[in-house]
């Protein structure tokens, strides 16, 4: 669990693309994953050394701008039997790793649907729809059902700031805001508290309010949200339907693009 | 067995809560209906009038379950459908409906039949023929058992062509990416 310590700060911004990785020159450390050779250098996380050869392992929690959290498993994959979070876990040589196979794509699905029903996540009226990291998953994966009963929670919407609204039905708990906040805006606004089915997103003021607060709509944490909970006021719905992000293509195609220089 | 021709696939179609957008996307899949009408018939549908639902092979439900008829009413295409969709958002999720449920009911009523501005001498609506709504939207899968889901605010009329077209072929159906979508 101690992944993210003495890690190579590499991964995120590769302006060479594979440069680093291990055509034969420093390292020969390879793992396999879904059969196909993956060159890792020492530290490098499993998802990391994947995305870095070019291979898409689905992820919401993980951001290359950050540590691994390791709280969605969105990631996991399948070594020598056991599930690990591909984001936190050190590759090792020679290692096989599973992760597009039917059994871990199911269980990636079953983890959606318990996301979905666990918050509201009704898209129609959902400015992020088409832009969703939660929902291009779920196309992407093929769920068609939340299978689960919903639990239709109680969140009230904070419209208190004049440029941002929060959205707290369709919170993950990724922390993304709140690393993002604490660690590139040196803000400290948002925090998770309680635990379980019980946990939240808060605001850091004393009145829980986000109009309260120093945010500000430039803040790398009104950006960073995978979801729709940090919405920019008045901007929603510019782009139309067709032209969204993940509307013609699968997050799996987009992210990997998205990493090219 | 001997004939030349299939006998005719029998679809029931229904929208409980939902807002007929999901059976006008259907519809939506214009001259197609032709194709389509040569392998089905109707049954139970708001096309046929009818009130009933006899045994059918393909049932599709548009809408979440709002009221106490659309439990009955889900029940008995359950209890005569071969085959269950859940056809659009608010049969899936409980959609724009289910936007209600972090409300109390009682109070809702309230709010539209008495203490709304504007409003004398209100009373909230209790003719016995009316049905009951229950204090939450649910979604068709928390009452019973369904078979295939085909998401979509609506659903696009190409989307639910090809799903009944897979269907009616023997095909498990499959959208491709473009065609599932949540909104
Ligand atoms: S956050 Fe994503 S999944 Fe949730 S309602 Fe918005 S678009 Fe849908
Ligand atoms: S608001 Fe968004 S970024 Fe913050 S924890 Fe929730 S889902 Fe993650
Ligand atoms: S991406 Fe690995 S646990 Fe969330």
């Amino acid at each position: 669990m101690s992944a993210s310590h003495g890690r190579p700060k590499k991964g995120s911004l590769p302006p060479g693309g594979t440069a680093h990785s291990a055509k034969g020159a420093q390292t020969s450390a390879t793992f396999l994953l879904d059969g196909q050779p993956v060159p890792f250098d020492e530290g490098q996380t499993i998802l990391e050394a994947a995305r870095a050869a070019g291979h898409y392992i689905p992820h919401l929690c993980w951001h290359p701008d950050f540590p691994p959290h390791g709280s969605c498993k969105l990631c996991i994959v399948k070594v020598a039997g056991r599930h690990v979070s591909s984001c936190a876990m050190p590759a090792k040589d020679g290692w096989e790793v599973e992760s597009n196979t039917p059994e871990m794509n199911g269980e990636r699905r079953a983890l959606l649907q318990m996301l979905f029903v666990e918050g509201n996540h009704f898209c129609p009226s959902c400015e992020k729809s088409g832009n969703c990291q939660l929902q291009a998953l779920a196309y992407d994966l093929e769920m068609t059902t939340p299978r689960f009963n919903h639990f239709f929670p109680d969140r009230p919407v904070d419209a208190t700031h004049p440029d941002v609204l929060l959205d707290f039905n369709r919170c993950i708990f990724c922390e993304l805001c709140v690393r993002a906040s604490r660690d590139q805006d040196g803000k400290g606004v948002f925090a998770l508290t309680n635990r379980g089915i019980h946990k939240h997103l808060v605001v850091n003021a004393e009145s829980g309010c986000l109009g309260d607060t120093d945010f500000s709509k430039d803040d790398a944490a009104a950006h960073i949200c995978p979801v729709g909970v940090i919405l920019e006021k008045r901007v929603g719905f510019a782009v139309p339907i067709g032209q969204r992000k993940y509307d013609a293509r699968p997050i799996r195609v987009v992210a990997m693009e998205e990493d090219k220089p | 067995m001997s004939e030349a021709v299939p006998r005719k696939l029998k679809v029931a179609t229904v929208s409980l809560a939902g807002c007929f957008g999901c059976h006008m996307s259907f519809l939506d899949i214009d001259e197609y209906l032709f194709e389509l009408l040569d392998k089905i018939e109707f049954d139970r549908s708001p096309l046929t009038d009818l009130k009933h639902c006899g045994p059918c092979d393909i049932g599709l439900v548009e809408g979440g379950v709002c009221n106490a008829e659309n439990v009955h009413v889900l029940r008995e295409f359950r209890r005569q459908c071969k085959t269950l969709i859940a056809l659009g958002a608010c049969a899936i999720n409980g959609g724009l409906p289910a936007q209600r449920n972090h409300l109390d009911i009682g109070h809702c009523l309230q709010a539209v039949y008495l203490s709304r501005p504007g409003l004398a001498g209100g009373h909230v609506p209790d003719d016995p023929e009316l049905p009951l709504p229950l204090d939450k939207v649910h979604p068709i899968h928390e009452v019973v058992r369904v078979d295939y889901f085909l998401p979509g605010c609506p659903p696009t009329g190409e989307a639910i062509w090809r799903f009944l077209s897979d269907l009616i072929a023997g095909r498990t159906p499959r959208l491709d990416y473009p065609m599932l979508h949540f909104d």
